[in-house]
């Protein structure tokens, strides 16, 4: 009888291991069952991506769509191509959808919003959105606002 | 105490040195004559059952109730940190990654050390001592393949449990103060979390460091017992020894685990 | 065969070193079969290491031990384990399985080398524990025995095998009156009754010379003499006559090797 305490003691402990596991890739990690079949993968190219990274969210009003699965940058054109997978019942986004890098507060992480277009085409899988805009890198606006106050005061 | 000249110095020195190698090469060939060699054990499999029950199940209590603080103290501290930035949303991964990367593979196997790598060592000692594995072995079952193999199997598949379950725990501690006490919105909390835990790159990474973990502490703890003066005495010195070592070398290879893992090169 | 059937065990020039220092020396030993042998000797003196010799729980330096026809040292570790099967041990403290009740620890060695239904095993166990009187101690655990009902355990479970060589490691060290006359009528019996070799490693004098057919004295890496307890008791070798009298000095000095006790004595200013 002892033997048999012992040895669902051991088996509950084994399953808890288990549990874990599950937990940490489901839970935790977020980590979706079979995710290459349910999305489909869409392309846009950035003049600029800075501190977007690989798994940042892709967004439709606010409501989270997909993620980055892959950066790279474009040889020929020498922009950054990001590749973002869809979740497969978001299959109506117009081909003329915009993508933006957004950024979460003012200091938070960067990540995809799209905004819809008016097109009936849709975009399909492998397909490109054309009409991107980059991320705001604040160095870029500071300079530009100090560079804008410092010719208004030299036109006067 | 006589003086020594330096050439005596040298020497004691390298005696030493030898003793050192010579120690690794026998708990090395200890190991492999264990797990590799060939020999009647009897019902192998309720043998590791019992040892998975003495090492894992009993073991349980102290990995919840310290991962449980854990994971609460990182996310109260954290908060403090994160909200002067104004970004306490991030807590969540940051309880989430530090847990999975660092704190639940190296606690959980410090406390394996103190909890189980202590207890087998002198119960493995305490064997020797009591002529338990000479009798053993006089019946003609090998103590290595008896005694010490499913102590080694049980420990190999304990650690990495224990570690996760930790990690687990930990993290349902740190989103229980950071929602519901310190009102961090749940939703960006599981989302942040998610968005930036990786499944191989945390999670799996996590996982192999306990698995080396476990497999360096049950070694030195078994190998420590089996190893030892069969005195009172010898006993408890090697106790004390596979907790200092075992805590050594998991802090030492953590950071060449995590050097390899994480570092850019 | 380098062995005559007629000898259980033979040792033929043995030697043992431990570190740089002989323990032994050459030695021949032959021990018949069926009967009870002693060895004997002062503390110090091996006895132990002879019996893990013949055990092959410690590889001589040189020379070649003989059971039952197989040179043990040149055995590999697994033709070992199989070798011991025909040898039963019983312990200086008898060595219990300290996690199993005495049923289980007098079961073990039929467990783990045969294949028999649970029924038979029991009444196996029955019978050794009938033999060494502890049939009524089958539900105990090993704490709550006596030592020397320990050892009876110890010596069913050592029975369990019928090996054919039993090997006693000092049977009698403390031990009271009555179980020490319970040891030794024990060991006379199982060897009468089982027609064993039973080599009893001692060195209480007065019991090992009364069940003893044969005793060999060891001491000082070599074997010191032989023969029947009536034979050594008239031997003329100084050595021998004191220890079968037991007296304080002798070949055996009562002084451990010094300096000149004046010397030192003086000397300390």
């Amino acid at each position: 009888m002892q033997n048999r305490t012992l040895e669902v003691g051991v088996g509950l402990f084994l399953l808890a291991g288990l549990l874990a596991l599950m937990l940490l890739a489901l839970r935790v990690s977020g980590l979706t069952m079979g995710s290459s079949e349910d999305t489909y993968k869409v392309y846009a190219y950035f003049d600029n991506i800075a501190g977007l990274t690989v798994r940042s969210k892709v967004t439709m009003a606010g409501v989270t769509i997909g993620k980055v699965v892959a950066i790279d940058l474009d040889r020929d054109s020498y922009t950054g191509r990001v590749t973002m997978s869809i979740d497969k019942e978001v299959n109506n986004l117009p081909e003329d959808s915009t993508a933006s890098i957004l950024t979460a507060g003012l200091l938070g992480e960067k990540y995809i919003g799209i905004s819809v277009g008016g097109e009936e085409e849709v975009l399909k899988d492998g397909g490109t959105i054309h009409d991107t805009q980059s991320s705001l890198v604040l160095e870029d606006l500071i300079g530009k606002f100090l560079l804008n106050s410092v010719n208004k005061d030299e036109s006067k | 105490m006589r003086k020594r000249t330096p050439i005596e110095r040298v020497a004691l020195l390298g005696r030493a040195g030898i003793d050192v190698v010579a120690t690794l090469g026998r708990s090395s060939m200890f190991l492999v004559r264990a797990l590799l060699g060939r020999g009647t054990s009897g019902n192998s499999f309720h043998l590791l059952v019992k040892q998975l029950h003495s090492v894992g199940v009993m073991s349980l209590a102290i990995i919840v109730v310290s991962g449980l603080f854990i994971g609460m103290v990182l996310s109260l501290q954290g908060f403090n940190i994160l909200s002067s930035y104004g970004s306490e949303q991030a807590v969540g991964q940051m309880v989430a990654l530090t847990l999975l990367r660092e704190l639940g593979p190296v606690v959980a196997a410090l406390l394996f050390a103190g909890r189980a790598g202590s207890a087998l060592t002198a119960e493995i000692g305490n064997m020797k001592s009591t002529e338990q594995l000479s009798s053993l072995a006089m019946i003609g079952v090998d103590p290595l393949k008896h005694i010490v193999a499913p102590r080694l199997w049980a420990g190999f598949i304990s650690m990495p449990l224990l570690a996760m379950i930790f990690s687990v725990v930990g993290i349902w501690g740190g989103a229980m103060v950071a929602v519901d006490w310190l009102g961090v919105y749940e939703g960006s909390f599981w989302s942040n979390m998610q968005s930036s835990v990786s499944f191989t790159d945390d999670v799996l990474n996590g996982v192999i460091k306990s698995i080396v973990f476990g497999f360096v502490v049950t070694w030195i703890a078994v190998f420590q017992g089996y190893d030892c003066e069969p005195t009172s005495e010898g006993i408890s010195q090697a106790t004390t020894r596979t907790v200092v070592y075992a805590s050594l070398a998991v802090l030492g290879l953590d950071f060449i685990l995590t050097a390899l893992m994480f570092g850019d090169f | 065969m380098g062995a005559d059937s007629h000898y259980a065990v033979e040792l033929k020039n043995v030697s043992f070193k431990r570190g740089d220092r002989d323990i032994f020396k050459n030695i021949d030993v032959c021990i018949p079969r069926g009967k009870v042998i002693g060895i004997m000797g002062p503390s110090g003196s091996g006895k132990t290491t002879l019996l893990r010799l013949i055990a092959a729980e410690l590889k001589p330096s040189a020379g070649e031990v003989w059971v039952n026809g197989v040179d043990l040292p040149t055995l590999s570790r697994s033709e070992l384990f199989d070798m011991r099967k025909q040898m039963g041990v019983l312990f200086q403290s008898g060595a219990l399985f300290t996690d199993l009740d005495v049923f289980e620890n007098v079961a073990f060695p039929l467990r783990v080398h045969t294949k028999l239904p649970d029924e038979m095993i029991r009444d196996i166990v029955l019978m050794k524990l009938q033999a060494v009187g502890l049939r009524g101690a089958i539900d105990l655990m090993p704490d709550e025995l006596s030592g020397g009902m320990k050892r009876r355990v110890a010596l069913a479970r050592a029975i369990a095998l019928d090996p054919q060589i039993l090997i006693y490691d000092e049977p009698f060290v403390g031990q009271d009156p009555i179980a020490m006359g319970v040891l030794v009528r024990l060991i006379r019996l199982l060897n009468d009754a089982l027609g064993i070799t039973s080599i009893v490693v001692s060195h209480d004098l007065a019991e090992t010379a009364s069940i003893a057919d044969y005793i060999y004295v060891v001491g000082n890496t070599q074997v010191l003499g032989q023969g029947t307890p009536s034979e050594l008791m008239k031997s003329d070798s100084p050595r021998i006559q004191q220890f079968m009298q037991g007296a304080a000095d002798g070949p055996v000095p009562f002084h451990f090797p010094a300096a000149s006790y004046r010397d030192d004595l003086l000397g300390a200013r």
